[in-house]
């Protein structure tokens, strides 16, 4: 067995030397800091969903790539609609090893769930891979709904017995939920579960009506015709989606999206930063990265880094305030 | 039926290709001393080894990383039997028996039931999956909140039997385990519950490898310690090949319990909410329900590991199925699996069978071959396994120890655990003590939170109509078995009264 580990290690050193080569040219600057130890990259979902998805392939790119001198490990805290992990990268305040990545529960859970005690515009900002999008679905057998109109009459038919799948609460698609509820004047029954995935085999299986998954989550099942999108809440079209109305063109103002970022804890020294703001844009500008943005419908056009995160995530924060408190908390903790 | 035929001649000659080949016999070997090393289990072992795959093609790659998390399953078994320590949460059950067998020098006997076991299990769930997967996806399409809480009722039922005659304490045991099971954050409102204060350790929970490690690794040292008095015992232990021969003759003692346990755990496992844990658990329970000699369970009956081991080899392989065909990774190993497809460009879904039949069935006939090569390896090493036991107490209980306090550590990586596993861990010996059955209580925190999110889930959708679990005819069915199950072993005794009474 020694002898055939002894093989594959052989093999794997002309790739080291090539990666190693290839990043001297692409990023010079990284000299000053580098990781001294293992780093964590804090997922603050469960494993499966789209942040899991994220955070593994970015760790297998870093690999890959031969782009950390230590290794990367992703480490799933999912407790709480995020608030575990939030409050672990909290704790780390001054650490220069572990890393978030988020999704926009890192928004909200800290306004919903006040206890918790966490401030994330503390946090030190790296970079933003990418902003989701989201889209209304339904199952193909649902023939008697074809746009938003008839879904909006069948929802309110329906009374309060419809169900929409989601996340959990306090998760983007239960704010985007609550958003419908008020635009549209119904309510809803709103069923969580462990995932984006789950989400959508309980869509597939009929045992919710409807849910506003990411495009990645539903994205085969569209293609294999089990389900259907009705309305897309991005400002344009998407160019995977090209006859899907936009909610504004439908008269409705209603645009959300997702942002999937890097960010440290609160106190991460500036060189580490520097670091890790340049490793996160190599791999933004890799063509693996652009390859998945692209087939999993993320728009992934501007790498925003350091004090610019830091300023569009005050703005989101803002944003998710102003909403949060338009629908009420209550509508989403459904309390 | 020609056609899965020709695509599984096409899958298996793609694994016997020799890179292929390597990789299954590579990964398998691996796999098992991962699975073997408690704390380090299936998820760490595929997460470590992810880079080693960039240098091969992907369906390689995948092979390789599934003959690990199959080698894993295999390798779970052995510590839990030479050590009593699960080394992985879906080894838990074989430790019932497993330990019992090999502290009265039987550890071969049980090594080779688990190998033999996880064999047929394997086998028989690869061969279920050539041939049914694409039903079978639709009908776990099927299986919706309050289908999975019946499923949960029904596990529930298999372990009415487990506790022995003390029925008030089965119950005791089980309540334990459904509190311990709460603790954490709500799954619908978000709020903290049961977190002793503000204590941060226990927002996530309590892992369930945290508790099995505790009661079973520290507990079992404990009373050892206790029961030896700090003589040198050392076990008795021989292993000849006409020892093996023997052993395996014993396969048709267990051979009933083994199919069932096989068709069980490939069903449960192609469930996206369960996986192989609850499986082997479920197998375990039902082995001795229909065993005829239900009260040597516990004590060391070769069919009480040869019943979970069978089941978490085939889940293993069923839990692929939601994984290839829904994007669900049915356990965090899958996950972890689901990843590297991602990273290669595969995108998992109910089109990939077709899209990509080469990958699908390169995978499928992947696994014939890593199940009979984990069964050679397995077999080969079982002597040196065995040695472990030769080694005095009084070396061992400090390395069992160690490993513990890894093994409780390495799930979540905080300190919190490793406290709570030490005090499950003294816990468990004074119940045990005091002649409280324990293994009710660790299949409450395993199936607990799943079947109290199906139930919440479930009477959302309901409107709160407990209706819904009848109306639904696969949930129905489940609630009727589940029934009969409870009620099965009362209906043993009072025949057995009156055939006592009659004669």
């Amino acid at each position: 067995m020694s002898n055939v580990l002894h093989k594959v290690k052989k093999a794997a050193i002309p790739a080291v030397i090539a990666a190693a080569t290839s990043l001297g040219m692409s990023a010079p600057a990284m000299a000053e800091w580098s990781p001294k130890k293992p780093i964590e990259l804090i997922i603050m979902a469960g494993a499966g969903g789209g942040a899991d998805q994220i955070a593994r392939l970015l760790q297998g790119l870093i690999e890959k790539k031969d782009l950390s001198p230590r290794p990367v490990i992703p480490i799933n805290k999912a407790g709480g609609s995020g608030a575990e992990a939030l409050r672990y990268i909290q704790d780390k305040a001054g650490d220069d090893h572990t890393i978030l990545v988020t999704l926009n529960s890192f928004y909200t859970t800290p306004v919903i769930q006040e206890g918790i005690g966490v401030d994330v515009s503390n946090f030190t900002p790296i970079g933003r891979m990418a902003i989701d999008n989201f889209l209304l679905w339904v199952h193909q057998d649902m023939t008697d709904i074809t746009d938003l109109d008839s879904y909006v009459a069948a929802v309110k038919a329906a009374g309060n017995s419809w169900k929409v799948g989601g996340t959990g609460t306090g998760q983007e698609d239960s704010i985007l939920t609550a958003m419908m509820e008020k635009e549209f004047g119904y309510d809803v029954t709103y069923i969580p579960f462990p995932g984006g995935g789950t989400v959508a085999k309980n869509l597939v299986g009929k045992h919710i009506d409807s849910t506003v998954n990411n495009p990645a989550e539903q994205n085969e099942f569209y293609r294999a015709g089990n389900t259907k999108p009705l309305v897309q809440f991005t400002a344009e079209r998407l160019p995977a989606y090209p006859d899907v109305p936009t909610a504004n063109e439908l008269g409705v103002n209603m645009e959300y999206y997702m942002q999937r970022s890097i960010n440290g804890p609160p106190g991460m020294s500036a060189e580490a930063q520097e670091w890790y703001i340049n490793l996160f844009k190599t791999l933004f500008e890799s063509e693996e990265w652009q390859k998945f943005c692209v087939e999993d419908g993320l728009a992934c056009d501007t790498y925003v880094s350091g004090a610019d995160l830091g300023a569009y995530h005050q703005q989101q924060i803002a944003l998710h305030k102003e909403l949060i408190e338009a629908v009420g908390a209550s509508s989403i903790t459904g309390e | 039926m020609e056609e899965i035929l020709l695509h599984l001649a096409g899958g298996l000659s793609q694994a016997m290709e020799p890179l292929n080949f390597m990789m299954i016999i590579l990964g398998c070997a691996l796999g098992l001393l991962i699975g073997a090393m408690p704390g380090l289990g299936s998820v760490n072992g595929v997460a470590i080894l992810l880079p080693i795959t960039f240098l091969v093609p992907p369906t390689s790659a995948i092979i390789f990383l599934a003959a690990i998390y199959y080698g894993a399953m295999y390798g779970g078994a052995i510590s839990s039997i030479t050590l009593g320590i699960p080394g992985a949460s879906t080894a838990v059950a074989t430790v019932f028996d497993g330990r019992p067998l090999a502290q009265t020098g039987h550890a071969d006997k049980a090594l080779t039931a688990a190998a033999v076991a996880s064999f047929i299990g394997g086998t028989i769930s690869v061969v279920l999956f050539t041939l049914f997967a694409p039903p079978l996806a639709t009908f776990a399409l099927k299986f919706g909140p309050a289908e999975e809480f019946s499923l949960m009722l029904l596990a529930f039922a298999t372990f009415i039997g487990l506790g022995g005659d003390d029925i008030p304490k089965t119950i005791f045991s089980i309540l334990v385990g459904l509190v311990l099971a709460a603790v954490g954050l709500d799954i619908i409102s978000g709020q903290p519950r049961l977190v002793f204060g503000d204590i941060d350790g226990f927002l996530h929970g309590i892992n369930f490898l945290v508790l099995a490690i505790g009661i079973y690794g520290i507990g079992e040292m404990l009373w050892t310690l206790e029961s030896t008095q700090g003589e040198v015992v050392v076990h008795k232990v021989k292993m000849s090949l006409s020892q093996l021969k023997s052993n395996l003759k014993d396969v048709k003692t267990y051979i009933g319990t083994t199919s069932l346990g096989s068709v069980l755990g490939y069903f449960v496992g192609t469930l996206p909410a369960a996986g192989a844990t609850p499986a082997s658990l479920m197998a375990y329970g039902l082995a001795k329900t229909f065993s005829k000699d239900p009260d040597s369970f516990g004590k060391g009956n070769v069919a009480g590991v040869a019943a979970p081991e069978a089941a978490n080899n085939a889940a293993s392989t069923g839990s692929m199925l939601p994984m290839i065909t829904l994007g669900i990774p049915g356990s965090p190993t899958t996950a972890i699996l689901l990843g590297g497809m991602i990273i290669w460009g595969l995108r998992p879904g109910p089109l990939l069978f077709t899209e990509n039949p080469e990958f699908v069935w390169g995978l499928i006939g992947s696994l014939y071959i890593a199940n009979f090569a984990t069964l050679v390896i397995n077999i080969a090493f079982i002597p040196l396994f065995v040695k472990v036991l030769t080694i005095p107490f009084t070396i061992l209980a400090p390395i069992i120890y160690i490993l513990c306090v890894v093994g409780g550590y390495a799930p979540t990586q905080t300190m919190h655990d490793v406290w709570l596993m030490l005090l499950f861990g003294v816990v468990g010996y004074l119940l045990r003590k005091l002649n409280y059955p324990v293994a009710p209580a660790v299949l409450a925190i395993v199936l607990g939170p799943l079947a109290e999110r199906s139930l919440r889930q479930s009477l959302l959708s309901s409107q709160g109509e407990m209706s819904i679990f009848i109306t639904r005819p696969i949930s129905a069915v489940c609630i009727l078995i589940a029934i009969g199950l409870v009620s099965y072993p009362l209906v043993k005794k009072f025949k057995k009264k009156a055939s006592e009474t009659a004669s």
